[in-house]
Order: C-alpha cells, then structure tokens, then sequence
C-alpha cells in the first residue's frame, strides 16, 4: 500500500479499464483518440508498478504488496495478490513493454485500431495478474483470460496463415492449462480445503501424485516456454502475429510459463522435480542445441528469432534444474534479458516489414546503406542475443554455465555451445540482411528510423546496455527468495 | 390438513393454470394486430407466478396433496429461474415470430402450458406428479415444434420429437411400475425407505432403475438415446428451439434429482456407474460430431448433449456438494444458451435464418458490439475464464475429484478441450472472416437489449460467480436428502 492504494491492483486493472475506454471510442474514425487513449494507459500503467520496485524490501522471502479478500467463499477461494523477489521484476517487464508495442503500432495498425490498442492493454493488466496471483484459481483465471486477447491479436491483425496459427496457439495452450486445472483441484482436495498457492507449497505428497501433478504442471507450463517438444506452435504464432504481438508473445508471455515452474512445480512437487531433473535437463540441452541449429537454417527473419527463442528458454529451464544459486538467478536474469533482447529484435524485424513487407532474409541486403542508424541498433541487439559480454545477454547465460558446471561439464559443454551457433545464426542473418551492396530497388528505397522509432529502440538499448554493465539491480532484487526456494526444493515432501 | 395448507404450496402452478386458461379465451378476442396485448398478459403472468413463488415460500421442505407435492427452497429458486428463462425466451423471439406470423396466441399459451409442465416436475415428490409433469411439458413442446404447419423440415422434426418421446416416456413408466412392484409406493421418500429397509426385490430394483435411467437420459438427450436432439434443435424454428434448450433443462435437473437422489439415493453405486458411461459417451461424441456440423442450430444441439453429460458428472459424484455443482451448472448453461439463440434470432431476418457458421463470418466489422457478446458466450460455453462458463465446469471436476473419480477429470477435460474447437471456430468466423452479408442488423430492439444483458451477464457471473454458487448449493443442500 502506498498512498493508501492497493498498487498491485492498480497495476492489474488501470489497464484492463483504459483498455474498456478505448473499446468505447468505437470505430476507426476516432482511431487518433484511441491511439492516445492507449499511450496514456500504458504509461500510467507502467509508472504504477515503479513503487513495486522502489518499495520492495529486498532482505526478505515474504510475499510483499499483499492484498486478500474473499472472493468465492463456497471454494475458499481468495482475491489474493502480491510479489516476491521472484515475480516483481516480470511485473515491471510485462508494464514496461506495453507503451512500447502500443508506440510500435502507432501507425502500422490501421484497421480496427482501438480493438487491436484495447487487447494489448488488456493483456498487459492480465499478465501482471498472473505474476501477481497467489491463489491458484486466481492465476488460473489470468492465465487462461491472457489466452483470448493473443487469440484475436493474431487472429485479426496477423500475417496469410494466421487463422491457422491462432488457433493452434489457443488448443495448445490450453490442453496444457486444463491438465493444471485438475491437478489444482487435486491439490485443493489434499491440502485441507486452500487454493491458496503458498499453502500447495506445504502439502506432503507421495511420489505417484507428485509425479503425475508435476507432468500435469509440465503439460502447462512447457508448452508457453515452450520447451521441446511442444514448442510448435511458437514459430508459426511468431511469424503470423503482427510486430506488436510477437514482442508482448516473446518478451513476455514466454516467461509465464517459465514462471509457473518457480511457482508451481518446483515447490509444490520437489520429489518428482528432483527425479525428473534428468530429463528436463535433456529437453533443455536438446532446445539449446537442436533448436539453435534449426535456427540456423530459416529463411525467414522471425521465425529465426522465434527459433532462437526457444533455444535461449532452453537455457532458462536448464538453470532452473540444475538446482543451484547460480543456475536459477541466471536463468531469471536471462528471463528478463531474453525480454529486452526477443522484444527488440521483433521490433526491428517489424521496422524491416513495415518497409518492405517481406521477412525474407534473401529479399533484403545492404540495409546499412540506406538505414544506418537503424543498423547500429539492430547490431547491438544482435551482439546481445548473441551473449556478447557487456550486454544483458552476458549475465544470464555465464551464470547458468557456470551453475552448471558445478552439476556436471558436460552439461555446461553442451550449453555452451549455443554462444557458438547463436553467434552464427544471429550474425549471419544480420550480415546478410544489413552487410553488402544494395541488393534491389527496394532497399535502396528504405527510409532510416522515425523519431518515434528512434525513442523505442533508444529505451530498449539503455535496458540491455544497463543490465550488461550494472546487473546488481536486478540480481539483488531476486537473491533471498531465490535462496529460499532452493531452500524449500531442497527438502522432501514425501509423507513420513 | 385442510384445504388451504394444501393449495398454498402449489399457488404458482394453480395461477399458472387459470391464467393458461383466461389468454386462451381472452386472445380469441384479440385480433392479429393486438397480439402484443397477449404478449404483455404472458409475461404478467410470469411475473405474478415470481410473486407468488416468493410470496408463499416458506424455510423447511413443504409437503401437500398426501405428499405428491413438495415446495423447498429448491424448487422455488428452479421455478424462479424458469420464468425468467421462460420470459427471455419470449422477448428473443417476439420479433422473430412476427416476420414468420408465428406470434400467435397459440405459441404463447403453450409456452404457458410448458412452464407449467416444468413446474411440476420441479416439485413433484411422487412418480404420478413426476410424469404428469413431463408429459404436460413434452406435450406442449410436440405442438410449438409443428407450429409451423407449412415447414416440412419442422413438421418432420415434431413427428421425431413425439415418437422418441413418446417411447422414452414408455421406458420411463414401465421403470417407475417396476420400482412401484417391489416397493409397494410411489411416493419417492416411501420407495426411498422402502428400499432401504432391504425388504424390496433387488434384481426387480435394478431392473427398474435400468428402465427409468434410460428414458432420463432420453429426456435429457445424452448418448445413447441423443438421436432426437439434432432434429429437433434444427428442424424447429428458432423460438421453439431456444424454449427446449433452455428452462426444461432446469426442470430435467430437478426431475433427475428427484427421481436418483430422493427416490433411489440406496442405490446409488448402481446409477452412479450407468451415468459415469452415459456421461463420457455424451461428452465423447457430442463434443466430436459438433465439430463436423456446419448449421448453428445443430452445432448448439450437439453441444447440448455434451453440455448435459458434464451437469450428469456432477450427479454422478454422489454427495450433497456434487448436486448442487450439478444445478449450478444447469443454471449456466440454461443463460449461456438462451444467449446463443438469441443470438440466432437477432440476426435472422424476414425470410432469412441465421443458423449456418457462414452467417457469423465477419460479424466484428458488422457490429463488434455482438460479436463481442457472442465471443462471450462462446468462451463461456467452452469454459475458459473469465467468463462463468469456466466456473461451472469447474465447480464440477471439483465434485468428481471430490469423489475420488480424479482420472474422470482428466477425460472430462480432455473432451472439453475439443469442445473448445468448434466454439472457437465461431470466434473465429466473426473476427478472422469478412463478411459474407452486409444486411443491417436490429441492434436498437429490446432483444439486442437483453442480448446485452445476457453477455454481460455471462462476463460479470464469471468475475464474481460465488453468490450464485452458494444460491444452488444452500438450495440443494436444504431441499434433497432430508428422509
């Protein structure tokens, strides 16, 4: 509570309720009004969690914003919010990015502009309320409801192949998340009577449920990271989702699911988190490696980076079970670098297609020539995807290396191998699209960043520059209560 | 008892039956033009049986007519609910009717005569009133399906509709005379005790049961007596529909209730296992054949039965909080089609039904104030949050969980999941297509008004569905199981 209002609330509804008002501006002759409309509720949106941060005590574990109120008492269930050291940054994240994508379609998006505003800051305000979510239902609630807007945004606004592609997105996801529902009111049955998630974390369970409770979580959470080999989905959503959605898809929605392993499995189910350790950590090695070479050979510049999405969420759940210090603060800063990062090499695909509407790499070369400022940008980021040191990309993926080698070499080997394909994907791709002689009328055509673009990737580059050279304020945030999960992980739940 | 105490309990039904009688007379009076005067009469007379059911309700389970009839708190929440159904119904196919000349005095006094049918059911405590009830109900809803004398596909959908329920009427008493040869009674607290008092031939029971379970599940339409279902929902005109598919459902619950949980809760281990296969099979192949449907009308009826095999999961699950999971989910699912529907009629037109998925296509940039509420009410019927559809669902496995059936949860999730598809295809013909028409729609009437309504409703229950839930669980836990 600052000035006596309930921030995380705040933060969860001024967008969804920005978003309602920009719905009511109606059709696209009132599109300039809803545009404001969507600029104003984002910014707010986003200065409202800064207390978050700035108020956030960092010497403890506990839940800290802590809001609770009946909600459905016949199920006990409760409206309960609030934020570790684990959640509060993606809180920050999720707001930061929704006036970026709302600037980024500011002109792209002209057909049913207000809807298109109005799902993104709805999406916003319901992501939070799934990082802020204590209560299982609650969470459950957020995460589904996110599913609806994506569903349109790239349903309506997407590429040739989007009708395809949102309704994979959807069926997948949700096949994942009714799994979790079941095992939720599994666990609401066991626990006396909660939904309340700190208390599934208390529960004693024996081997056979937690293992089936932890594949109902994986079936949830695996595939919004998406891990192999349920991550079909993600390059077809990417390539048909317009700019807007496939940076809020890899920036954040991503992250989710990683998220859900943190909340859910690992400390509800640590038993079965420990003795399946093996095999997620060979899904994760196999995204790194496989994935990164798969990247390798697209043609297409999103599905490129949306294929290195994955292979970079490998390294996040490879952090995660190695259960180590290092391993997991690593991954959760890789999280939020892979955010700026994916976010802004989205944007900058974007910039391409609006120029040229074409993502084909073979289409483009010589950028540099006509869109030089726009090729220093999109060279920083690259060198971040990349995990060039002094960038953000650097911090996570030594740390989880590092966590790893303490488990074992050769995982640490085979994860390092992605700074090699991921240098050579990243850098061939941009080699050929920004390097070299004009390669047609087009090109030469191109005209070089906006004010408007300029400010967005100015932004982006000061976060990646920012968190490659100074991480602390991220890291010290997240120390104890990544600490004390590891504490909690560590200790049986098995009946006596 | 005197007369008295026994009239007051059933005051909503005889007020029902009189005013029937009064429009039926009255609108003979009235030429064509003045029929809106009937209509205002109709729905006045709903609202004066609310008053009533209100009025006369009192705490604690009423029995009267020798204990033919009860009044409890279930029962009145059912009845108040199933005028509201009832007058919704009345306003989505006012226009509707017209523009066909279907607004007659006839539909409207058997749209009566079918209320009161359910409401008997809602409150019968014995085989007899039981099937007086359904019969009152089946009988009126055979003549509104042919109204529509010159339509052959409605014609051949009333002639299914009488056949199939009349034999499931059949089954169901030749069931009800076993269960009456081996307990000796027909009331459904004197087989209840009967049966436990272990004095009852138990094969005889069992056989009973068989019978009257099967035509249930004919009356509710769950596989494998759904046949009829399809047909009707899709040869009748839309109004005629819109009344099968929504207040009998609440009546069916009741009747359901009534006949397993008060008459045969002793033999419940056998009925719960014939549900769990009624349930699954319905589920299965509803949610599976929808998928190939490409008319609206007979997506929704194949929805339906899925629908109606998920409400039996919660009577299945055996336990005061698993029927009252059950009701809860017939009330959702009563508002959520009721809204489809009305829908259908909406946009429907002189001459022209909108019941193909063609209809739907491009719907958000005719008017994304209806593709909103129709997107509403189909995530709502796909379950997923935020919408109340979601709760219902849930509040179900919660039950089945409950009961120890956690693999049960796991089919009924898996089947949901492909339920999902078909209701997201509409979602994603109003937003993803262009249109195929470009006919102005209604959207100042007072059925787009209550469309609203309806939407929002589904949306706000969703965000705040505990008042509801505890409103069916208190009434079932007050009204059921008390001998």
């Amino acid at each position: 509570m600052i000035f006596g209002l309930p921030i995380i609330s705040v933060a969860i509804w001024l967008p969804i309720i920005f978003g309602i008002l920009i719905l009511a501006t109606g059709g696209d002759k009132n599109a300039p009004l809803a545009r404001i409309l969507a600029l104003v509720g984002s910014v707010l949106g986003f200065l409202v969690t800064i207390p978050l941060y700035a108020g956030f005590v960092r010497d403890t574990s506990e839940m800290q914003f802590v809001e609770l109120h009946d909600w459905i008492a016949r199920f006990n269930i409760h409206y309960h919010l609030g934020v570790d050291g684990i959640s509060v940054l993606f809180v920050l994240l999720t707001a930061f990015f929704t006036p970026l994508v709302v600037l980024a379609g500011w002109q792209v998006i002209e057909k049913r502009v207000a809807q298109y505003m109005a799902s993104f800051l709805i999406m916003s305000g319901v992501m939070i309320g799934v990082f802020t979510a204590l209560d299982s239902i609650l969470f459950y609630v957020f995460w589904e409801t996110m599913l609806i807007p994506m569903f349109l945004i790239i349903g309506v606004w997407g590429g040739p192949n989007r009708v395809y592609a949102a309704v994979k997105f959807f069926l997948y996801t949700l096949l994942g998340s009714l799994l979790m529902l079941v095992a939720l009111i599994y666990l609401f049955n066991q626990s006396g009577g909660s939904f309340a998630i700190l208390d599934f974390h208390k529960v004693a369970l024996p081997m056979t449920a937690q293992i089936l409770i932890f594949i109902a979580f994986f079936f949830a959470f695996a595939v919004k990271v998406p891990m192999f080999p349920v991550h079909t989905w993600l390059p077809d959503a990417h390539v048909e989702a317009p700019t807007g959605g496939s940076v809020v898809l890899a920036a954040i929605m991503l992250k989710v699911g990683a998220y859900g392993f943190l909340r859910f499995s690992m400390p509800i189910t640590p038993d079965a988190s420990h003795q399946l350790a093996g095999a997620m950590i060979a899904l994760s090695l196999i995204a790194v490696v496989y994935i990164g070479l798969v990247a390798l050979m697209q043609t297409d510049m999103k599905k490129l980076v949306a294929y290195s999405s994955i292979s970079h969420m490998g390294f996040v759940t490879l952090g995660f079970f190695i259960f180590n210090a290092y391993g997991m603060e690593g991954a959760l800063l890789q999280m939020i670098s892979h955010g700026f990062v994916a976010g802004a090499l989205f944007l900058c695909i974007g910039v391409l297609y609006d120029r040229m509407h074409s993502r084909n790499i073979a289409d483009y070369g010589g950028v540099a020539n006509t869109m030089p400022i726009f090729a220093a940008f999109f060279m920083l980021f690259a060198m971040a995807n990349v995990g060039l040191p002094g960038t953000s990309g650097f911090v996570g993926e030594f740390m989880v290396v590092l966590g790893a080698v303490k488990v074992n070499f050769w995982y640490a080997f085979a994860a390092a191998t992605t700074l090699i394909f991921g240098a050579a994907y990243t850098l061939w791709m941009y080699k050929r699209v920004i390097f070299g002689a004009v390669a047609n009328s087009h090109v030469a055509e191109l005209t070089d960043l906006t004010l408007r673009e300029k400010m967005i990737f100015s932004v982006l580059a000061i976060m990646v520059l920012g968190m490659g050279l100074y991480p602390l304020p991220f890291s010290e945030i997240m120390h104890v209560s990544v600490n004390d999960l590891l504490v909690h992980v560590a200790r049986s739940k098995l009946p006596l | 008892m005197d007369l008295m105490t026994n009239l007051m309990p059933a005051g909503a039904e005889i007020f029902m039956l009189v005013m029937a009688c009064v429009i039926l007379i009255a609108d003979l009076l009235i030429k064509q033009s003045g029929r809106l005067v009937t209509y205002m009469l109709v729905q006045l007379t709903l609202l004066g049986c609310a008053l009533i059911t209100v009025g006369t309700h009192e705490s604690g389970v009423v029995y009267a007519f020798n204990n033919m009839f009860v009044d409890d708190l279930m029962s009145d929440v059912l009845k108040l609910l199933t005028y509201l159904a009832v007058s919704m119904m009345l306003v989505y196919s006012r226009l509707y009717l017209t523009v066909r000349g279907l607004f007659s005095g006839e539909f409207m006094v058997l749209a009566l005569f079918a209320t009161l049918g359910m409401m008997v059911m809602i409150s019968a405590n014995h085989f007899l009133t039981l099937y007086l009830g359904l019969e009152v109900l089946s009988l009126s809803l055979y003549a509104m399906v042919a109204l529509q004398r010159d339509s052959a596909v409605a014609t051949e959908a009333a002639m299914k509709y009488f056949i199939l329920g009349a034999l499931a009427s059949g089954l169901l008493l030749y069931g009800m005379s076993m269960l009456y040869g081996a307990t000796g009674s027909l009331e459904l607290g004197a087989v209840s005790d009967a049966i436990k008092s272990g004095a009852a031939d138990k094969n005889l029971l069992v056989f009973g049961l068989v019978f009257v379970v099967s035509g249930l599940a004919f009356k509710l339409g769950v596989v494998p007596f759904h046949m009829w279902v399809p047909d009707v929902y899709h040869g009748a005109p839309t109004a005629m529909t819109m009344l099968i598919g929504s207040a009998p459902k609440l009546a069916a619950f009741a009747f359901v209730s009534r006949i397993l949980v008060e008459g045969l809760q002793p033999l419940v281990q056998h009925w719960s296992g014939m549900l769990i296969i009624l349930a699954i099979a319905s589920m299965a192949l509803g949610n599976i054949t929808a998928i190939a449907q490409t008319n609206l009308k007979r997506m929704l009826a194949y929805s339906t039965i899925a629908h109606m095999g998920f409400m039996l999961l919660g009577m299945l699950s055996g336990g005061i909080e698993g029927y009252g999971t059950s009701m809860f989910y017939a009330v959702v699912y009563v508002l959520m089609s009721l809204g489809a529907f009305g829908m259908i009629m909406l946009l429907s037109r002189e001459g022209f039904e909108a019941d193909t998925l063609n209809d739907f296509k491009g719907l958000n940039q005719r008017s994304p104030w209806l593709a909103f509420l129709m997107l509403l009410l189909m995530f709502s019927m796909a379950g997923v949050p935020p919408t109340v559809g979601f709760y219902a669902k849930f509040s179900v496995l919660n039950s089945v969980v409950q009961a120890g059936h956690v693999w049960l949860a796991v089919v009924a999730v898996l089947l949901s999941l492909i339920g999902a598809f078909y209701y997201l295809r509409i979602v994603k013909l109003m937003y993803f297509d262009a249109p195929e028409s470009h006919a102005p729609i209604n959207v100042g009437s007072d059925s787009a008004f209550l469309l609203s309504v309806n939407g929002l409703g589904v949306l706000l229950l969703g965000l705040l569905p505990g008042t509801l839930m505890s409103v069916c669980a208190v009434s079932v836990q007050q009204s059921l199981l008390l001998h």
